[in-house]
């Protein structure tokens, strides 16, 4: 192997950045806009209007600011997952436990949430940085054991998100459970470690929307690994061992090391979901309340091309998704899974032409 | 008093069987296969339309594994023809399979089973848990004793020695692949003519717990098996709840066990070389 293709590629990656990220982001808005045209397809075989479908599932987006603070918070724990699996992805592994990753975030948010009482000053921080280190503990333990045993962290996070949901719901149940409630639920959290709504800064939301400051931590996230990813020494590393870890190595990296940090890392980010969750809308521990942000991470990071402005972009459109599935579902009649299905197709498509790409790249 | 627990036992047992075989057919020609969750899923769909359609529990059967079957050749499709990433693609079945399933949910009614077998000392039971020790040894003889298992493993040890037989890898691949849909279609019918009716999600990460059986198996078929009536006697544990042992804890030891096998504490498993590797 010549040991300068990837230096060579790294540079070119820098050079020609414009280009490239045109390049990279035609396959996706194909991918939009076939995903929207087969859903246009199935609504007129089921002899409904496909243009009352497109109209609603634009209304029920941008028509107004509450709705469109409603797809924002939608998009608040996807922002985070999607970044989680980008961060595995660029340093070559695959985080496919963020499912699990931000439960347990979530339960030591709202443990500690309950339990410590502080001025919100200090509460918020602690809790904040009691979601991150669990999601960072939860991720670290198949990094480690890649790193340590060559035990494949894709099965291993896939094992940790089963122990997740089992724990959590044992200690949720038999320990933590609110007094005298049949839902599996803790008890409501602290004042002082709640995280404001946006609505009581922002004039034209009305007081019901549950948008809040977690979406702008995740838009500082985005940032932050943007920064991260491009502009630092840890960025470069992490790049480097995800596409020539033999390079890394000779260059004295320990690709171990990095291995065990990014998942981490990773870890922590997912975690940050379970931030938007307790401290940001529900203010309690309600036992599995994800509906698969862990997994449709993936799908955001993948739509996103593992770049933080396109995931940004892409959990906004998979918080549209979202809440136009409840919406077609209410007022068309169409079910939700017509937008699951397509999601699935989505990730198959992506995924198929990112395949191409490589076959072309190595021949 | 054991006793009492063999009925569920092999019940539960039976489904994860049979996809934890078809996860060691695919995976054993080298494309890793998370898809078994939605095969099993779309497999169950299956056996209830058809059956719904028809009135005639084979017809289900039919209709089952040739969904199932479907799915899994757009999972060959994208990631032996197109390279795709097999994780992903596998991650992206499962939600298709899921949103199908759930767009077409089919109205509540019920469906009849497969016809149960009355056996001497054993009991009745669908005689698809029978099948199962059957093909569990047939697979062990088709993988290790025949030339065509050789050629199926050979496709997943290494990247070129088929090609130096001049045979193709590619065809190996979607033989193991549409095989493995095959049997998680199986294993999802099983599951829905059990219950009489499909709900949504019926699975419930049973696929992803045959996978752990396959990987705690070390890709082989009579151990994989095995595992399966390990972990399907934690299930039946957990549902008498006989010993006052937290649901959960039983609930999660197939996993943790899985964990210390793959990290070599006892007795290390080992995937196959070429395991999730595409270039030639």
């Amino acid at each position: 192997m010549d040991i300068r293709k990837p230096f060579i590629s790294l540079l070119q990656g820098r050079t020609s950045h414009l280009k490239q990220l045109r390049l990279n982001f035609v396959p996706s808005l194909f991918a939009i806009f076939g995903f929207f045209l087969l859903c246009g397809v199935v609504v007129h075989a089921r002899g409904q209007n496909a243009l009352e479908f497109y109209s609603t599932v634009f209304s029920s987006g941008f028509s107004s600011f509450d709705e469109f603070g409603y797809v924002l918070f939608n998009a608040t724990p996807l922002i985070f997952t999607g970044l989680a699996v980008a961060i595995g992805y660029k340093s070559g592994l695959f985080n496919i436990g963020c499912e699990g990753q931000l439960y347990v975030a979530a339960f030591a948010t709202a443990w500690t949430g309950m339990h410590i009482d502080l001025p919100a000053l200090l509460l918020v921080p602690l809790c904040i940085a009691a979601a991150m280190i669990a999601g960072a503990a939860w991720g670290a333990i198949p990094g480690y054991l890649k790193a340590k045993y060559g035990a494949h962290e894709v099965i291993n996070t896939i094992m940790m998100n089963f122990i997740a949901f089992a724990l959590m719901n044992y200690l949720v149940t038999s320990i933590y459970q609110e007094p005298g409630q049949m839902i599996p639920q803790t008890r409501q959290i602290h004042e002082t470690a709640r995280i404001p709504r946006l609505a009581s800064f922002v004039p034209s939301l009305p007081d019901s929307n549950p948008l809040n400051a977690s979406f702008l931590i995740a838009c500082g996230c985005v940032v932050f690994c943007y920064i991260l990813l491009t502009h630092t020494r840890w960025g470069y590393e992490l790049r480097l061992v995800g596409n020539a870890r033999d390079v890394a190595s000779y260059g004295g990296i320990n690709p171990r090391a990095v291995t065990i940090w990014v998942m981490a890392l990773s870890g922590a980010a997912a975690g940050l979901a379970g931030v938007a969750e307790v401290m940001g809308y529900r203010y309690r521990y309600l036992d599995s309340f994800s509906s698969g942000w862990g997994f449709t991470g993936i799908a955001v990071a993948l739509l996103g091309r593992n770049n933080p402005f396109g995931i940004l972009a892409a959990a906004v459109l998979f918080g549209l998704l979202n809440k136009v599935a409840l919406d077609i579902d209410i007022l068309l009649g169409i079910p939700r899974g017509l937008f699951f299905a397509g999601q699935g197709m989505l990730i198959i498509w992506l995924v198929c032409i990112e395949g191409i790409s490589r076959k072309k790249n190595d021949t | 008093m054991i006793l009492d627990l063999i009925p569920t036992t092999l019940r539960m047992a039976t489904p994860l069987g049979f996809a934890a075989l078809g996860g060691i057919y695919s995976e054993r020609a080298g494309v890793i296969n998370l898809a078994l969750e939605g095969m099993m899923l779309i497999g169950a769909f299956g056996y209830v339309v058809g059956t719904q359609v028809s009135g005639s529990v084979w017809f289900g059967l039919l209709v089952g594994i040739g969904f199932a079957v479907g799915l899994a050749l757009l999972h060959a499709v994208a990631t032996v023809t197109f390279h795709a990433d097999q994780v992903v693609t596998g991650i992206g079945i499962n939600i298709l399979a899921l949103g199908i399933t759930e767009y077409l949910l089919p109205t509540s009614k019920q469906v009849g089973g497969l016809p149960h077998w009355q056996l001497p000392f054993i009991g009745s039971y669908s005689f698809i848990v029978y099948l199962l020790p059957v093909l569990m040894v047939v697979s062990h003889i088709f993988l290790f004793k025949t030339p065509w298992g050789l050629r199926l493993r050979a496709a997943g040890e290494s990247t070129e020695a088929l090609a130096a037989l001049s045979l193709s890898r590619t065809q190996w691949q979607y033989i193991g692949i549409l095989l493995s849909g095959l049997l998680a279609g199986v294993g999802g019918c099983f599951l829905a003519s059990e219950v009489h009716y499909f709900t949504k999600g019926m699975t419930a990460g049973r696929g992803y717990l045959a996978l752990a059986a396959v990987i705690f198996g070390n890709w082989r078929p009579l151990s994989g098996v095995s595992a399966c009536f390990l972990f399907g006697f934690a299930t039946a544990l957990e549902l008498t709840n006989r010993w006052n042992i937290p649901g959960q804890l039983l609930n999660s030891l197939p996993y943790i066990l899985t964990m210390v096998v793959l990290i070599g504490f006892v007795g290390r498993s080992r995937p196959p070389a070429s395991l999730g590797k595409m270039k030639s």
